[in-house]
C-alpha cells in the first residue's frame, strides 16, 4: 500500500506551492500516472482522499492522466508502446524491451482558488 | 546535527519522526499517529508544478549516494518478498567474507514493519547492524536510510579529521582523506515486500531481487516493477530444488522478459552452493565503487 506514501507526497508537493503562491484551496489537480509507474489508481485516489482531509487539497477534483509505456526495443531499434512489464514487443514478439517513458507519477498542474 | 562529523544526519537524538533505542541505535519509524513515515510531510488560477512525486526522495538518495561513495561504501538494496532467506544469506554472506575478506568493513540497515530480530541475528555475527522498523510503512525510503547510515561505526569512522561545517553544507564531500580508503560494503536488507520498494532509490548502487526456489517460479512475470529495477537476482535455497516443481530456466527467462540485463545467480546460503560466485560479484562491487571513486 505504498500509494499512502505517495499521496502523502503529492500534499507536501501542494502545501509546498500553497505556501509559495498564496492560495487557499486547490479546485483541480491533475496527476499524470504512467502505465509502467507502479501505481494502482483506485488506491492512490483513496490515500488521496484520506491525506487531504482538513487541507488545501481537500474537495479538490483529482484528474490522473495515464500515457502509455514507452519502451525501446533492440531487436527493432526503434520506439514501441508497451502496455505492461512482461509483454512482448508489439512489433517482433521480442523481450528485448528497454524502458523509455511512462514509468513516472508526477504532478502536473493544478487549478486553484485564493 | 552529527557530533561526531557536523553532517546533517544527526546521530544522537532522534532523526524527525523516528524513535531511537539509546543502547542499539535502531530506529522506529512510525511511532507516530498516522503508523507511518512520509519524507517531508508535514481567484481560481492555474499553477504547473511538473514535478516527480518521488522527487523528494529522489532527493536525499542522490544525498545519500554521494555521501556512501566519500565513505567507500557499496551499498545493495535487497528486496525480496517475505521468508526468501535474506537475513539468512547475509549472516552466511558475513561469515564468509569475515575470513575471506577480512579487512572489508561490513554493516548491514535492517528494515521491517516491528521487531529488531533481524539486526540481533546480524549483530550475532559480529557485524554492525541497525534496524529500522517502519510501523505500517511497506518499505523504506531514502531520509531512513540517511538516519540509520549515520548511526553505523561506518559512517562515523571516515570522520575524524575534517571541517564539520562544511560537511554540513556540503555534501559534494570533498574529503581529503578519501584516497586509499578501504572498501566497505553496506546491506539495505528492505521489508519483504516484492510491490512498494521496486519504487524507492534509496542511493543504493544496485538493487539485488532475491526469490527463493520454494516460491513460484513465475514471480518475475506476477512482479515485474521489481525485477524490472533490480540488477541482479539471486535464486536462493536451490539445496531445495530435488524436493520442488521449480523450472529455473523458465524462471531465468521470464526475469528476461522483464528485465533483459538482469544477472543471475543461483545459491544455497545454508548449504553454501553457489556462494562463491555471490562473493565475488560483491567483491567486484564493493572495489569497482572504491576505484571509480578514487580516479574520479
Amino acid at each position: 500500500m505504498h500509494e499512502m506514501s505517495l499521496a502523502g507526497g503529492i500534499l507536501k508537493l501542494v502545501e509546498d506551492a500553497s505556501r509559495r503562491e498564496g492560495f487557499g484551496r486547490v479546485a483541480q489537480l491533475r496527476l499524470e500516472a504512467g502505465k509502467l509507474a507502479g501505481v494502482e489508481l483506485s488506491a492512490l485516489r483513496f490515500a488521496l482522499q484520506v491525506v487531504a482531509r482538513g487541507t488545501c487539497l481537500e474537495a479538490a477534483e483529482i484528474v490522473i492522466d495515464e500515457p502509455p509505456g514507452q519502451g525501446w526495443c533492440v531487436n527493432c531499434a526503434q520506439n514501441v508502446q508497451v502496455h505492461e512489464r512482461g509483454q512482448p514487443c508489439p512489433q517482433c514478439g521480442g523481450w528485448q524491451l528497454l524502458t523509455k517513458g511512462g514509468d513516472r507519477l508526477r504532478v502536473v498542474d493544478m487549478q486553484v482558488v485564493d | 546535527m552529527c557530533v561526531v562529523c557536523g553532517c546533517g544526519n544527526p546521530g544522537g537524538p532522534g532523526p524527525a519522526g523516528a524513535v531511537v533505542d539509546a543502547t542499539t541505535g535502531d530506529l522506529h519509524f512510525g511511532a507516530g499517529a498516522a503508523r507511518v513515515s512520509v519524507p517531508g510531510m508535514s481567484q481560481e488560477r492555474a499553477i504547473k508544478l511538473e514535478a516527480d512525486v518521488l522527487g523528494e526522495n529522489d532527493r536525499y538518495a542522490a544525498r545519500n549516494r554521494e555521501h556512501f561513495a566519500a565513505h567507500g561504501v557499496t551499498a545493495l538494496n535487497l528486496v525480496s518478498s517475505p521468508g526468501s532467506g535474506k537475513t539468512t544469506l547475509l549472516c552466511a554472506t558475513i561469515e564468509l567474507l569475515k575470513r575471506y575478506e577480512p579487512e572489508l568493513g561490513v554493516a548491514v540497515i535492517e528494515g521491517d514493519q516491528q521487531t529488531t530480530n533481524d539486526a540481533d541475528r546480524i549483530r550475532a555475527t559480529g557485524a554492525a547492524a541497525v534496524q529500522v522498523n517502519t510501523g505500517k510503512g511497506c518499505h523504506l525510503d531514502a531520509p531512513m536510510v540517511e538516519a540509520a547510515f549515520a548511526q553505523l561505526p561506518m559512517h562515523g569512522h571516515a570522520h575524524h579529521h575534517h571541517d564539520p561545517d562544511r560537511h554540513e553544507h556540503n555534501h559534494e564531500h570533498d574529503h581529503d582523506h578519501e584516497h586509499g580508503v578501504q572498501p566497505q560494503l553496506l546491506f539495505i536488507e528492505n521489508v519483504g515486500n516484492l510491490v512498494c520498494p521496486a519504487m524507492w532509490d534509496l542511493g543504493e548502487q544496485a538493487k539485488v531481487v532475491i526469490l527463493s526456489v520454494t516460491e513460484g517460479e513465475d514471480k518475475p512475470l506476477k512482479y515485474p516493477d521489481m525485477f524490472a529495477a533490480a540488477t541482479l537476482m539471486v535464486l536462493n535455497k536451490v539445496d531445495l530444488l530435488p524436493h520442488l516443481d521449480f523450472d529455473v530456466a523458465r524462471c531465468i527467462e521470464y526475469a528476461r522478459r522483464v528485465n533483459p540485463s538482469i544477472e543471475v545467480l543461483q545459491v544455497s546460503a545454508t548449504r553454501r552452493d553457489g556462494m562463491n560466485a555471490w562473493l565475488d560479484w560483491l567483491l567486484a562491487r564493493a572495489r569497482a565503487g572504491t576505484e571509480a571513486r578514487t580516479c574520479a
